[in-house]
């Protein structure tokens, strides 16, 4: 691995009373790449991205980010929103949440709240509708409108977000994540639901928004086809601990991996659903 | 079960048939004990006879009925379908802004039209306050989603402001209207603090809890509030320091004296249904602005999902308390106007009736609709009135009224919203090829 190490997490363990969702996990994520983490239903994925986006607060371990601008942060200390705010580590969830009842448009401007909640500047040069406040309201709607076009959603901008497609409100989850401008993008099963084209689409989105624009990405996936074909780097958790590290040809062939998904018995079929 | 189906979907005639014909039989099973047998005193001892013949009619009416009444039905649904699928093209907004623009050039030529008639100004003064409380509302429960049943609590904090600010400093209405705002927003505040975590029922139970708590306060604090008494001869509001007197004191001048004008006790009701306008129209500008800034947005963005609004790095705790400060404040303002408008205030006008009546002037509105908030005032204050005649029946109709306009429209009158933002208008003022 070349590229410097954007977050770094160190024996992060979390408990639920006598549960003990995440068991002494370290990982690294490299700047710059797609980093998978697979692992069976149940395995403390979800759990894994609640602790770095300050959702939950981590029993003991240490999640520490190096912010390209802003130097080292510790995310296990901070609080939720302020971990997308001044971490610009930002999440999209497993069961879609926007805002439905919202356009399109609208989820992708609030998503830009802070910038234009300082412009506003306590609500007073927005109401008078100062200047300073419409040249920043243009500049979000510009990000906006640019994200809007990336993902292809540029039609539907003002129809209201619940009214859409499962696979659309998919794309507007990222687009809204992409507007609140992360240097680590976190994505909680992004295909799921996904039909086999809009997955295909989906992996030449994460690659052009890895490659492209710079964004770390972290990914938990349960579509293989996304997995191996994006992913830079993949780490598997099976009962909270990491059971396998590496490139996609490898956890392929990882005996541990295969028995963590199918059983120690049949393990012939499993390397073929991996491999699939 | 299956009758049921049939009920819904008839829309054949061999479908009305078999519908009216299981009526028909029920009414048969029902008229056999209940018009076919009946008992006939007969030397002393009773005895039962058959009335086939009324029974045969009984039948027969209840499948004709049913028959011409399905066919009734029917008739109007698919009128009503045809309908939907020619009209497709939603007008509603430009509809909602016509009637805006009705509502609002009736409510300013209104006085002049019932210049002499106390009762009709009275009434649409009252109309007034309702629906600047439910605007007020409407930024707490409509926008950001949270359901206040305490709302009064901020009604009566801004009311006895005012009228304590008068009897022990001699404050003036204008000068204790920014007071009370402020003072109501504080209290909004205090409420908003210990129950953030809360949604949904538990949040209307504590709110709930917090406008009683007000009233109680209110009635046992006698040396702040005069407890149950009240407190009275609180000064009704001067137009740029001109009062609205009969006798000007030493050296002053009224209203009538200085635009040299008979007195009248009108001008007083009149002016203070203007203030009342002009307050509600400030705030129908002020939270229809806030609704199209970040803060507006961040109210109904916390409204649809709350996690997700921290995902994105909005300072939940901020935006709850912004909407319950603000929506307190102009609560304030109106019951400052309230005051003033009664000389007299006692913890009897802020029970929980008001909170619930503003409650359902802003869900029978449309949640978050202003225009709904103005019609839904309309109707439950001007509802009461009309039904005066009505007697004990009043509330009867009131509540019939209610329960109908609920299954008609029920996500409110008005429940369209318009977006906050456009793209299609911003890109077509950027300028395309």
């Amino acid at each position: 691995m070349s590229a410097a190490t954007l977050l770094s997490v160190e024996n992060l363990t979390m408990r639920f009373g006598g549960l003990t969702a995440i068991d002494d996990l370290s990982v690294s994520v490299p700047a710059g790449k797609i980093t998978a983490i697979i692992g069976p239903n149940g395995a403390g994925k979800t759990t894994f991205f609640n602790c770095l986006t300050g959702f939950y607060k981590p029993t003991t371990g240490s999640v520490r980010l190096t912010h390209p601008k802003k130097g080292d942060m510790r995310l296990e200390t901070m609080t939720g929103h302020r971990v997308a705010r001044d971490a610009q580590v930002v999440r999209t969830f497993q069961n879609i949440r926007l805002f439905p009842k919202m356009t399109v448009l609208e989820n992708l401007i609030v998503a830009q709240h802070n910038f234009l909640q300082d412009a506003s500047r306590f609500s007073i040069a927005g109401i008078f509708r100062l200047p300073s406040y419409r040249r920043a309201e243009a500049e979000a709607l510009k990000i906006a409108a640019h994200w809007l076009d990336r993902l292809g959603l540029t039609d539907i901008a003002d129809v209201a977000a619940g009214d859409l497609p499962y696979g659309t409100q998919r794309r507007i989850e990222i687009a809204r994540a992409l507007c609140v401008d992360p240097v680590l993008l976190c994505l909680d099963e992004p295909a799921a639901g996904l039909n086999p084209r809009e997955s295909a689409e989906l992996n030449t989105l994460l690659l052009s928004l890895c490659r492209e624009e710079g964004i770390a990405i972290l990914l938990i996936e349960h579509d293989m086809s996304v997995v191996m074909n994006v992913s830079d780097h993949i780490c598997v958790l099976n009962y909270g601990r990491k059971i396998a590290e590496g490139t996609p040809e490898h956890i392929r062939n990882d005996p541990q991996v295969i028995k963590a998904y199918l059983g120690e018995d049949d393990e012939e079929t499993a390397s073929g659903e991996i491999a699939a | 079960m299956s009758a049921v189906i049939i009920a819904r979907h008839a829309r054949t005639p061999a479908e009305r048939f078999k519908d009216a014909a299981w009526v028909a039989f029920v009414a048969l099973l029902l008229g056999i004990p209940m018009v076919g047998l009946t008992t006939v005193d007969q030397g002393g001892a009773l005895t039962v006879q058959t009335r086939f013949g009324m029974l045969g009619a009984f039948v027969g009416v209840s499948f004709v009925g049913r028959f011409i009444f399905r066919w009734i039905i029917d008739q109007f649904r698919n009128r009503r379908a045809a309908k939907a699928a020619v009209a497709k093209v939603d007008r509603t907004p430009q509809v909602i802004k016509l009637i805006g623009w009705v509502v609002l050039g009736a409510s300013v030529t209104m006085p002049i039209m019932f210049s002499d008639n106390r009762y009709v100004i009275d009434t649409a003064t009252t109309v007034l306050i309702y629906v600047m409380l439910g605007w007020g509302l409407n930024v707490v429960v409509g926008l950001a989603g949270l359901l206040d049943l305490g709302y009064v609590a901020f009604y009566a904090v801004g009311a006895y402001t005012y009228a304590l600010l008068f009897s022990h400093f001699g404050w003036t209405f204008w000068e204790a209207l920014p007071v009370a705002g402020a003072m109501a927003a504080t209290f909004g505040i205090l409420l908003g603090y210990p129950i953030l975590r809360l949604r949904g029922d538990y949040l209307a139970i504590v709110t709930l809890g917090f406008g009683e708590i007000i009233r109680v306060i209110l009635v046992n604090w006698t040396e702040l509030s005069n407890g149950p008494n009240g407190i009275g001869s609180i000064p009704r509001p001067t137009l740029f320091g001109l009062p609205f007197d009969r006798n000007p004191a030493e050296g002053t001048q009224t209203f009538a004296t200085f635009f040299g004008i008979e007195f009248s006790g009108m001008h007083r009701i009149i002016f203070l249904y203007y203030l009342i306008l002009v307050l509600a129209l400030l705030t129908n500008v002020f939270v229809s602005r806030l609704r199209k800034l970040p803060v507006g947005r961040a109210w109904e963005a916390l409204r649809e999902d709350e996690i997700a609004c921290k995902a994105m790095g909005m300072n939940v705790t901020n935006v709850k308390l912004s909407a319950f400060a603000i929506g307190a404040m102009l609560g304030g303002f109106a019951g400052v106007f309230f005051a003033a408008r009664q000389g007299f205030i006692s913890p009897e006008s802020f029970t929980f009736t008001e909170s619930a009546t503003i409650l359902a002037i802003v869900v029978l509105g449309g949640m978050g609709s202003q225009m709904g908030v103005v019609l839904a005032a309309l109707v439950l204050v001007l509802l009461p009135e009309l039904g005066r005649n009505f007697a004990e029946y009043r509330m009867l109709l009131f509540g019939t009224a209610m329960v109908l306009i609920m299954v008609w429209k029920p996500s409110g009158l008005l429940s369209s919203r318009e977006p906050t933002i456009r793209l299609n208008k911003a890109a077509a003022t950027g300028g395309q090829p």
